[in-house]
């Protein structure tokens, strides 16, 4: 806490401070967390939530505060969302596409941080192709990160509000069987989730072919990766699920030579209202989107009534809202 | 000119000899080692509570000229390794233009000789290392050669190998292959492993080494010629060279420093980093890549056992923006000279074997794995009339690794910060010194 | 009890709580000319209890059901950049549209005055009341701002370095309003 002199008497009251659960100044994954951390998250997303249902969504909360969209990848939907939270809450927002910057002229990730940081940004939500990317920005900057997916890492935000969004959908993950499914190699989603999934009590399973899931998932590997379990059968894997989540197939994946053929691949792993039938009564079906219709999930599906996927969209506000808030409560010098 | 190396614990592991002796050193050669012996005029260099041994000898490093000298100069390279206790060390081919030919074999010779460390030339086994066409082999070992490789690459094509170790019958030299199946470690940055897992980083599989030792080792039966695994780093790999000896082949094989006492997890940090922000360490990348506990294991049991004959440090130093920058972009290699002998001597420490068998691992065994005691008599030794490459070592002291203040233009190590035991006190290479933290008393008159 | 042996003086007891209650909810009836278009809305967090003791007074003696709802004003705070942690926001809740209705914003202590900014602009944000009004059970003077409270139940000159607790049954298991010393 600031010492008495330095800190102005405002409030009469003491704050109710966050509990000791969220100390950082930045959000760079999901590895480890906790099941108090990701309540925190959740409660105050319902109120970021209240926010958004009004007339005029808009709060003074991050007044003052200049919030930097650094996307080294396109994407429209999370920069936008992002941009979303960050201007209900008040915080001017700036996106800095690289392809159109100097970064295209061989400046360095840390170089474009660095001025980022001098031109006054307080944080910096980062998108970039290399995992670890942004803790190596982190490293040599100053400022606080919140990490908008990075390579095949991490998408913490996005395991946020999928956990947020199967909270309204089904309630309590504890013991509920979730069957993640595709290409989870490359999937930073998949990542973030599983580490989110598990740390909820749920139980996980990984579905896709074996040239797609790395084959450390499927041993013990001595503790150091979140329990799943591993069924190539996907047929099989589905049966009594409460969740399925389906991941992106990108079309690279056949060029390299992982898989013989889309059609092969939407044949075996493709989510059917038949297969979507195996599941659990009241099944929800997830996708972080974009969606390939007809590859990883058939239209109907992805539009029917067991699809949460605009839920999705709609909750990254409210989730993004939530930490944006929770972070720009500790960029303050000092403050780990 | 005469230099008496007095009062140290003197370990000659070719001769079995380890106990307190003196040892003379005189125009460029080992003359005399017993007790009490008279300075006579010579150079006195106090080694009282010292180990005394051979000069280390290393197979494999990358010196970067001509070529990259902002990475590293021979002359700096050789005042690395000097530090590090080498008076000898191999310099693989891959700079710029690559020494595939006898006038850049004479070249480097020349340029080494400018130091006080014996620099040898490793030919380029395929011109411009394109692994098509063969090098002039002969005419590079007739030139100084000690052995030939294609080394930051493979010698991919089975063809090509097969040739390249049949000309090694009339070379006598080995073929050093960096063995790695390009099409399995297409891609790869790290370990493929529970680490690469977590950290989204594609892998490259043990098997993309193995299945290449295996074919050469195949070659090698086939052929005759003498092989030389380069840094083994894999259980599958040491169990093949295991067996290839077991055969009576012409196999030999080397494992590096970090090889022996890294492993993957440096990558993210360590086990004791989680929970902290994932390091992504670029000083943690190298090819091959950081393995497993068990293939370290693996590794420092076939070092033990001799099945691996030497350590080499692949001393590979890169310019810091090589490293300060995203894991995938990073260049492989750590800046090894100055850290190995102490890196290593944890493994004494820790009852893996006595230190005379790391000493001879680091001296005779690695000299004799490329014959260089054929061209150099007694290199790797202390007998009488070997050369007078001598390191002087505190077993005891402590220090803490600061790269800023490495001999070495590479700064890259993962070993920043951490506190070793073990430390080079003086190099003398050809009766030279090359390096010393000792006092020396020059002779009156 | 007191921490850290701070000095600690009981202003108000249990009776004198409840008596200015009483008081202030006739106020707020005789000023709004009786109770049918009032919200009472009460700060977090102990704002919240007395505007539902108000609201049982005023349904005591007038009859009428006064409804209350509850104010957390975390994203309207003007101090966010200086504290070290983001307070846990806590629900809002105001039952009854606000428009063309008169608020009146009820908490325990009055200070600087920052928090009832805080609260009407997160009130404007939910519609535009006819009149809002302010009931407070302490008034401890130091306001920073040009506010001040419509009802009060004790006005208690305080120094800065001092602080004023307020206690409820419903949360603190007892009622009692203490004045602590500074260190």
């Amino acid at each position: 806490m600031v010492s008495q002199q330095e800190r102005p008497e405002t409030i009469l009251e003491e704050p109710a401070l966050a509990p000791a659960s969220w100390r950082r100044r930045h959000d760079l994954d999901r590895d480890d967390c906790t099941i108090d951390v990701i309540e925190l998250v959740m409660t105050t997303a319902d109120r970021m939530r209240e926010v958004l249902g009004r007339e005029v969504p808009r709060v003074p909360a991050l007044r003052g505060t200049t919030v930097v969209n650094l996307f080294y990848e396109n994407s429209t939907r999370t920069r936008t969302s992002f941009e979303l939270a960050a201007r209900t809450l008040g915080a001017d927002i700036i996106n800095i596409a690289t392809a159109s910057s100097s970064v295209t002229k061989g400046e360095t990730l840390i170089d474009t941080v660095r001025t980022v940081q001098a031109l006054g940004a307080q944080i910096i939500v980062m998108r970039h192709p290399s995992s670890g990317a942004p803790y190596l920005a982190m490293r040599h900057s100053n400022v606080s990160y919140i990490n908008a997916g990075d390579g095949r890492h991490a998408h913490p935000t996005q395991a946020l509000l999928d956990l947020y969004t199967l909270r309204d959908a089904v309630g309590s993950v504890r013991g509920r069987k979730v069957v993640i499914a595709g290409d989870i190699t490359h999937s930073r989603v998949a990542r973030s989730n599983i580490w989110g999934l598990t740390a909820a009590g749920a139980e996980v399973t990984l579905s896709g072919p074996p040239t797609l899931i790395p084959r450390e998932y499927a041993c013990a590997s001595e503790g150091r990766l979140p329990p799943v379990k591993v069924d190539y059968d996907f047929d099989r894997a589905i049966e009594g699920a409460d969740v399925v989540m389906m991941l992106r197939l990108q079309g690279e994946r056949q060029q390299a030579g992982l898989i013989p053929s889309l059609r092969e691949y939407a044949q075996l792993y493709q989510l059917t209202e038949e297969r979507l039938a195996r599941a659990a009564r009241g099944a929800v079906v997830m996708h972080p989107g974009p969606v390939n219709q007809g590859v990883e999930i058939a239209p109907e599906v992805a539009h029917g009534s067991h699809s949460l996927i605009e839920a999705q969209v709609t909750n990254g506000v409210a989730i993004r809202m939530a930490l944006l808030y929770l972070i720009a409560g500790h960029r303050r010098e000092g403050a780990r | 000119m005469r230099l008496l190396i007095r009062g140290g614990r003197l370990l000659d592991p070719a001769s079995h000899l380890d106990g307190e002796l003196d040892l003379l050193l005189e125009d460029g050669l080992i003359k005399a080692r017993r007790h009490d012996l008279d300075a006579d005029g010579a150079e006195v260099i106090d080694a009282r509570g010292m180990l005394v041994t051979p000069g280390f000898v290393d197979l494999h490093c990358h010196l970067r000229e001509p070529g990259e000298e902002h990475k590293e100069t021979i002359a700096s390279g050789a005042a690395a390794a000097a530090r590090g206790g080498f008076t000898t060390i191999c310099a693989m081919p891959n700079t710029h233009p690559p020494t595939d030919s006898r006038g850049l074999v004479e070249a480097l010779l020349e340029r080494g000789e400018a130091t006080t460390v014996r620099v040898l030339p490793i030919g380029a086994v395929t011109r411009a290392l394109e692994g098509k066409d063969l090098a002039d082999l002969a005419d590079m070992a007739e030139a100084g050669a000690v052995a030939f490789s294609d080394d930051g690459r493979p010698i991919w094509d089975a063809a090509v190998m097969r040739r390249a170790l049949e000309y090694g019958l009339i070379t006598g030299r080995a073929v050093s292959d960096h063995c790695e199946d390009l099409a399995l470690s297409a891609g790869g940055v790290m370990n493929e492993g529970w680490v690469s897992a977590r950290l989204g980083l594609a892998g490259i599989p043990t098997a993309a080494e193995e299945a290449a030792v295996a074919r050469d080792i195949q070659l090698c039966e086939l052929t005759g010629g003498r092989l030389h695994i380069a840094h083994v780093s894999t259980r599958g790999s040491v169990e093949l060279v295991r067996r290839a000896k077991e055969r009576g082949l012409p196999v030999s094989a080397e494992v590096t420093p970090h090889h022996l006492v890294l492993v993957d997890e440096a990558v993210m940090g360590g086990v004791e980093a989680m929970g902290e922000a994932l390091a992504y360490d670029t000083n943690a990348r190298v090819n091959p890549p950081l393995r497993s506990r068990a293939d370290v294991e693996a590794c420092v049991e076939g070092l033990r056992d001799g099945v691996i004959d030497c350590i080499a440090t692949d001393h590979a130093p890169h310019a810091e923006e090589d490293k300060l920058c995203e894991f995938d972009h990073a260049a492989n290699g750590i800046s090894g000279f100055e850290t190995a002998f102490a890196l290593c001597n944890s493994l004494v420490a820790s009852g893996w074997a006595p230190i005379e068998t790391l000493v001879e691992r680091m001296t005779s065994g690695a000299a004799r794995a490329f014959a260089l005691d054929e061209r150099f008599p007694g290199l790797g030794t202390l007998a009488d009339g070997a050369p007078a490459d001598v390191t002087i070592i505190d077993l005891g002291e402590t220090w803490v690794v600061d790269r800023a203040a490495f001999a070495s233009r590479g700064r890259n190590t993962p070993l920043a910060g951490q506190t070793l035991t073990g430390r080079v006190k003086a190099t003398i290479g050809g009766g030279k010194i090359a390096w010393s933290e000792l006092r020396q008393e020059v002779p009156v008159g | 009890m007191s921490d850290n042996g701070a000095r600690e003086r009981v202003l108000l007891n249990r009776d004198e709580i409840r008596r200015a209650i009483t008081r202030i909810a006739h106020e707020i009836v005789e000023a709004n000319r009786g109770a049918d278009a009032i919200i009472l809305v009460g700060m977090r967090t102990r704002g919240f209890p007395l505007a539902e003791r108000l609201s049982r007074a005023i349904e005591a003696f007038e009859g009428t059901k006064v409804p209350t709802g509850v104010l957390d004003v975390g994203l309207y705070r003007d101090d966010l950049t200086y504290l070290s942690v983001s307070p846990t926001l806590q629900p809002s809740e105001i039952p009854t549209d606000i428009e063309g209705r008169s608020v009146v914003l009820v908490d325990d202590v009055l200070f600087t005055g920052r928090t009832i900014r805080a609260a009407l602009d997160a009130l404007i944000d939910y519609g535009r009341p006819q009149r809002v009004q302010l009931a407070v059970l302490v008034d401890r003077g130091h306001r920073e701002l040009p506010i001040r409270a419509d009802f009060v139940g004790k006005n208690i000159p305080t120094a800065r370095s001092e602080d004023v607790r307020v206690c409820l049954e419903e949360i603190d298991g007892r009622d009692e309003v203490v004045l602590v010393q500074g260190e």
